[in-house]
């Protein structure tokens, strides 16, 4: 029998796609490693993933293998030096930015502007208050508080934003939204009662847990959904493979794989200088930075009969789409035809120890 | 991100800038929509810093 209708109050809406706006909120994308000592302010760690913070205490990022029933990866913070007494103005953050223009949805700064609902599983071993906030590109801001009840116990929990009807939020390849996590929060940031409505507040997190007063203290969050509406559906299971190209856009590693990973045929401009195009998988939000890890020889230029190794590479000519690679501190190796201008060549990662970075985060 | 040096690079009618930011050597576009880019520019307004011009 043919359908002729669809009748939509009769869907679960835990099968429509592609409604939670966070990007790796299970945790299992990790390009750029798995575990990260102390990583610098706004350094990324798991893909999307980063921290911004102020105080004197580290904290160790890593992806962690301790999960809630469903879930594979969860990332882990862990204390390794601690701040009991932040100052004023000091905090700790984990977040993540979200781009403009896949937020139009949201209609912020209009009558129509949606509520917006967070849900995420997250343990510690340090219980009490913690605050998730959401802040515009033209730093509005609303937090949320939660608790966490129980000690080394998973909890999911479900925040959910009035509309934001009075701020709009920048709706272009730029940033949209940040999402913080905070973890610790100076008096600044800490006034009571906590702000109800979005602005440029002051009461920003009232309550906060200072998580960084003890070494002993590890912090597990999975599951990061957010979404339209005033109510947590199932976490989106999206496929590795779709949670991979959605991280590619912000950021690609190119590394060996077996033997080599072919990057890129080009030329030899001359006898010292082969250049070689190198195609992202993915378009990226942005001309990107790009860089090389230093591997001796780890990078192979080839020639007729033989090749010619690098130790790190130049690049030039960054597009969204493709970057132009030529090599950087010299060529080793000898044999074969001599390379000269107008040969051809090919360029393949060849060391363990070497990769191409493109990176256009947020 | 720490910004140890910034110097214009030059290379077959292209240009960008080769930074070197936590000690890792970056080749950063010109172009506002890199954040590196913009960091590169805010620590240059400090005093003391320079994007040094390409050799």
């Amino acid at each position: 029998m043919a359908v002729s209708r669809i009748n939509e109050a009769g869907l679960n809406v835990n099968q429509y796609g592609n409604r939670n706006l966070i990007i790796n909120g299970a945790m299992q994308v990790a390009q750029r490693g798995t575990s990260f000592t102390n990583p610098s302010v706004s350094a990324y760690t798991l893909d999307r993933w980063s921290t911004t913070y102020s105080h004197d205490g580290a904290v160790d990022i890593s992806q962690s293998t301790t999960t809630p029933a469903g879930f594979k990866n969860s990332l882990k913070i862990d204390v390794t030096t601690a701040d009991s007494s932040l100052s004023s103005s000091q905090y700790h953050i984990l977040q993540q930015v979200i781009e403009g223009q896949n937020l139009s949805h949201l209609n912020y700064g209009s009558s129509d502007a949606k509520e917006v609902t967070i849900s995420f599983w997250v343990r510690s071993n340090k219980t009490g208050t913690y605050c998730v906030e959401i802040q515009t590109s033209g730093s509005q801001e609303l937090a949320r508080p939660y608790t966490i009840n129980t000690a080394n116990t998973w909890e999911h929990k479900t925040l959910t934003w009035i509309a934001n009807t009075d701020f709009t939020i920048t709706e272009t390849n730029a940033i949209g939204l940040y999402i913080y996590w905070w973890l610790a929060a100076g008096s600044d940031y800490t006034g009571s009662p906590i702000a109800t409505t979005w602005a440029s507040n002051t009461n920003r997190v009232t309550g906060q847990t200072n998580f960084l007063d003890s070494t002993s203290n590890e912090l597990y969050i999975t599951g990061v959904q957010l979404e339209v509406g005033d109510t947590a559906t199932d976490f989106e299971h999206r496929t590795f493979a779709d949670e991979l190209d959605k991280c590619k856009r912000y950021f690609e590693k190119i590394t060996k794989e077996t033997n080599s990973t072919f990057i890129g045929g080009g030329m030899w401009y001359n006898s010292t200088s082969p250049y070689v195009g190198c195609k992202y998988k993915v378009t990226k939000r942005a001309v990107p930075t790009v860089t090389s890890a230093t591997d001796s020889n780890g990078y192979t230029f080839f020639v007729g009969g033989s090749s010619r190794a690098a130790s790190a590479l130049d690049f030039s000519r960054q597009t969204t789409y493709s970057v132009r690679v030529s090599q950087s501190g010299g060529l080793s190796g000898s044999g074969g035809t001599n390379p000269q201008a107008t040969h051809a060549t090919w360029l393949e990662i060849t060391g363990s120890g070497a990769s191409i970075e493109i990176d256009a985060e947020l | 991100m720490n910004i140890e040096s910034a110097q214009y690079h030059e290379d077959l009618g292209d240009r960008n800038i080769k930074a070197v930011i936590d000690g890792i050597t970056y080749y950063v576009p010109i172009s506002e929509d890199n954040r590196h880019y913009a960091a590169i520019l805010e620590w240059a307004e400090e005093d003391g810093n320079e994007i040094q011009a390409a050799e």
